[in-house]
């Protein structure tokens, strides 16, 4: 049977073909988040492939839509979508832009200029507490997004109004558009922010499969606070010279390169 | 107009149980009672209209139809981008209500004179923009956003403006998109108003027993066409007057409009154009809404009306 870490595996391929394919960016940020798609999209999500719109699932929202290439890839895999339409990606005409797009099955919202998704997903948040709904939205922010200063209005009001159907997730991969990010804005002591904002805070490695799943399910309980997952990860993740190089953030792999990534994408 | 709005909003949400008001910490003594009879459907997010903005589009893909209430430029230039994107390219059911158009807020200074918001919102596709220029026009646009599926902007002045259509013996149940409303029939010269600008303009005409017709602009976008151009056709020249600058606004829009009618030959010729607004600039000196008006030029000239 398919194990998350196996699904991980073919999220990253899919996605390093799309980027080498369109000679495309973003790929270091796609690649930090992998493994929290993996496992939210695997063992998590209330989610029916088929039934891309149904009013009981569970909201995923993709806060950095630049990294769009590896939730494309997830829900391609997922099969909300055939994957080979994949092949079209950020080509002439293609409905797959190089930002997430809400005209595709399975993505919520429309993703691109930061700091939009957070409000939004509060907005999703109070209309099922309003509502009585069980469904829960999460929300997937990169580190460097943290800077817009939508997410804090976000941040301050969530508890205030008890949205415990929130799950808010960073991936702090540690680098952002211009260099690292405790050399932009250090957001450190992040977890102490967030506590101190009254949220339900867990700090984790967000590339272990088995620490995502166990604070995923911590994340559901009745109490009162918003949940964040810290996810402390590193950019590029999964090939050896992309891992932690601001570059990847921009560069499109070469064929050398892609040989190379598939290489240790698979060993 | 305020309360003109928020008491028909009352009534719309008595009828329709998706109807959602949102404030950033203002409308004091303004929406306490939609408070009251639907605490369930109210959020104050506090100072935070760009989060506003953003919640209103997730509450409204949920199925809400969601008003989101501030003054002045808070609900509109300060979450801008918020507003295209979270509302306008998701086109989400979401009502932007700005309280203070123009200079309502005249003493508080350019902060809060809401001078150039029409000229940014009216090229954001999938948003209707709307200025009614009377509490009765109010009370119709409120009904026409709650039933309308999609984006609104709503710019009211303040309180206490005056009914103008009853006074001459006119009554607007109802809007329809796009609607351009006959106030006073005259010949040959017509102002054409939007907002606030109405109750001065009909005074004027009246004041100076002018032969003039004057129509108000609840819409600035979208306008109906054939409307327009039937009215069009009966005049020699127009003035349009505007509480908001020149550059993009209201009386823009007329002349882009006019231009695109003649240019696909729906009308061969058109009327001379006057425009009245604000002329690129701001304003830092105090005083009351209509000493500002007077300073940024925005009053009719008797010789406007010679031919
Ligand atoms: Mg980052």
């Amino acid at each position: 049977m398919q194990t998350s870490k196996d699904f991980a595996r073919e999220i990253r391929n899919v996605t390093l073909k799309m980027v080498y394919n369109a000679k495309a960016s973003h790929i270091g940020g796609a690649f930090s988040m992998a493994d929290i798609l993996s496992v939210l999209y695997h063992n998590v999500l209330k989610i029916d492939p088929t039934e891309p719109d149904n009013e009981n699932r569970d909201r995923f929202l993709l806060s950095k839509g630049h990294a769009c290439t590896s939730l494309y890839a997830t829900l391609g895999l997922k099969g909300f979508f055939e994957l080979k339409e994949l092949d079209s990606y950020a080509a002439n005409g293609s409905k797959f832009l190089a930002h997430t797009s809400h005209y595709i099955p399975g993505v919520e919202i429309s993703a691109g200029s930061l700091g939009h998704a957070l409000p939004i997903a509060c907005g999703l948040a109070i209309a099922a507490q309003k509502k009585h709904k069980t469904w829960k939205t999460y929300c997937l922010l990169s580190d460097g997004e943290l800077n817009e200063g939508s997410n804090w209005e976000s941040i301050l009001l969530a508890p205030q109004l008890k949205l415990n159907n929130l799950i808010l997730i960073i991936d702090y991969n540690k680098i952002q558009s211009f260099g690292f990010v405790k050399d932009v804005i250090d957001i450190e002591p992040l977890s102490k922010k967030f506590e101190a904002f009254n949220w339900e805070t867990y700090e984790i490695n967000g590339h272990d499969h088995e620490e995502l799943l166990a604070t995923f399910k911590l994340c559901d309980n009745d109490g009162p606070k918003p949940k964040v997952i810290i996810c402390n990860t590193i950019k590029g993740k999964g090939v050896s010279f992309m891992e932690n190089k601001l570059l990847w953030h921009y560069k499109s792999p070469s064929e050398e390169e892609y040989n190379q990534a598939i290489g240790e994408l698979n060993l | 107009m305020r309360t003109a709005f928020i008491k028909e909003l009352i009534e719309e949400a008595k009828k329709n149980k998706n109807i959602f008001l949102i404030v950033a910490d203002l409308g004091f003594s303004v929406v306490e009672p939609f408070i009251e009879l639907f605490p369930d459907r109210f959020l104050n997010v506090g100072i935070a209209e760009q989060n506003m903005a953003g919640i209103a589009s997730g509450l409204a893909t949920e199925g809400y139809n969601v008003y989101i209430y501030s003054i002045g430029n808070f609900p509109t230039l300060r979450c801008m981008e918020q507003i295209r994107y979270d509302i306008c390219y998701h086109n989400v059911n979401v009502k932007i209500i700005a309280v203070g158009g123009g200079y309502a807020y005249a003493s508080l200074g350019a902060s809060h004179h809401a001078t150039e918001e029409i000229g940014m919102l009216r090229t954001i596709p999938n948003l209707t923009v709307c200025a009614p220029g009377d509490p009765e026009e109010m009370r119709a646009i409120t009904k026409f956003t709650s039933a309308h599926n999609g984006p609104c902007y709503i710019r009211i002045g303040k309180a206490g403006e005056p009914e103008v259509h009853k006074k001459y013996d006119k009554s607007i149940a109802e809007v329809k998109s796009g609607d351009i409303l006959n106030v006073i029939n005259g010949t040959d010269i017509a102002v054409f108003s939007t907002g606030s600008m109405l109750d001065y303009s009909a005074n004027f005409i009246s004041n100076n027993s002018l032969k003039a017709s004057l129509y108000s602009f609840p819409f600035i976008k979208p306008l109906n066409k054939n409307q327009f151009t039937d009215i069009l056709k009966k005049y020699k020249r127009i003035i349009t007057i505007e509480e908001h600058q020149l550059n993009g606004g209201f009386g823009s829009t007329i002349l882009e409009l006019i231009n695109d009618l003649k240019e696909t030959k729906t009308i061969s010729s058109y009327p001379e154009i006057k425009r009245v607004g604000i002329n690129n600039a701001f304003y830092s000196i105090a005083g009351t809404q209509d000493y500002l008006r007077k300073l940024a030029g925005i009053e009719l000239q008797l010789n406007y009306f010679e031919l």
